[in-house]
């Protein structure tokens, strides 16, 4: 299963340890953990996330994420892809998503895992809330994402 | 005609609606004039046609707003993305 959808924790250690398990033509595993981080990201005051939930579109965002992995195996020469993304309450410091690619050469490995988490910016059907001691408010779709997932058309 | 509809995040919240079966009238047969149709009803369905970047999906596809609809279909509104 190279793309997981959960509320739970994940151990980035074994998931990448699996990516090489059993093999000895895997010459890189790249990845890359987004975490929950306490300063609030958006608007125009300064303040503290308590927490940030998670909704996503079921069904839809299991396949726009197999579909962006689809799309990195098309594009590089990697062995693996493995894809986790958490929905629901996390707290600052939660490990929010994580990505892993392999690969016989670094090269490849590095591009694809920064085009996953630059395509599943924009594409797949997450949205997150932010609470904060003001109140609720839904985080802002940034234009630097549009434009780092824009940069791999060429 | 029938279709499902969804709404999702900020968008739901505006609405207090997070899904929705509709029998659709003749003459509406894309998603742009699926969403006029919505916003037709006055507050708070009015948030569909003012949303800015209003995104869509049919069928658990991004699509735009020129999309045909055909009976069965689901149909999805939302705000830009914000995961990762």
């Amino acid at each position: 299963m190279s793309v997981s959808v959960q509320e739970a924790d994940f151990d980035a250690g074994a998931e990448m340890a699996a990516l090489a398990a059993g093999r000895v033509d895997v010459g890189a595993v790249a990845s890359f953990i987004g975490y929950v981080r306490a300063d609030k990201l958006h608007g125009d005051t300064p303040g503290q996330v308590a927490t940030l939930t998670l909704e996503h579109y079921p069904g839809m965002t299991e396949k726009a994420l197999a579909a962006i992995v689809d799309e990195a195996k098309d594009r590089w020469d990697v062995f693996g892809v493995r894809v986790i993304h958490r929905v629901g309450r996390l707290l600052p410091g939660a490990q929010i998503v994580f990505v892993a690619v392999s690969s016989a050469h670094r090269g490849d490995a590095f591009a694809a895992c920064e085009f996953i988490m630059d395509y599943l910016k924009t594409r797949a059907p997450f949205w997150k809330k932010e609470e904060t001691p003001e109140g609720g408010r839904w985080v802002d779709a940034r234009e630097t994402d549009d434009a780092a997932a824009e940069r791999w058309l060429t | 005609m029938n279709i499902n509809v969804l709404f999702f995040a900020g968008l739901r919240e505006a609405l207090g609606v997070s899904a929705e079966r509709l029998d659709l009238p003749a003459g509406i047969g894309t998603v742009g004039a699926l969403r006029d149709h919505l916003a037709a009803r006055g507050e708070p369905w009015s948030a569909l046609a003012t949303a800015k970047n209003l995104r869509a999906a049919v069928n658990q596809q991004m699509v735009g707003l020129e999309a045909p609809l055909k009976a069965g279909d689901e149909v999805a509104f939302f705000p830009p993305v914000t995961g990762g």
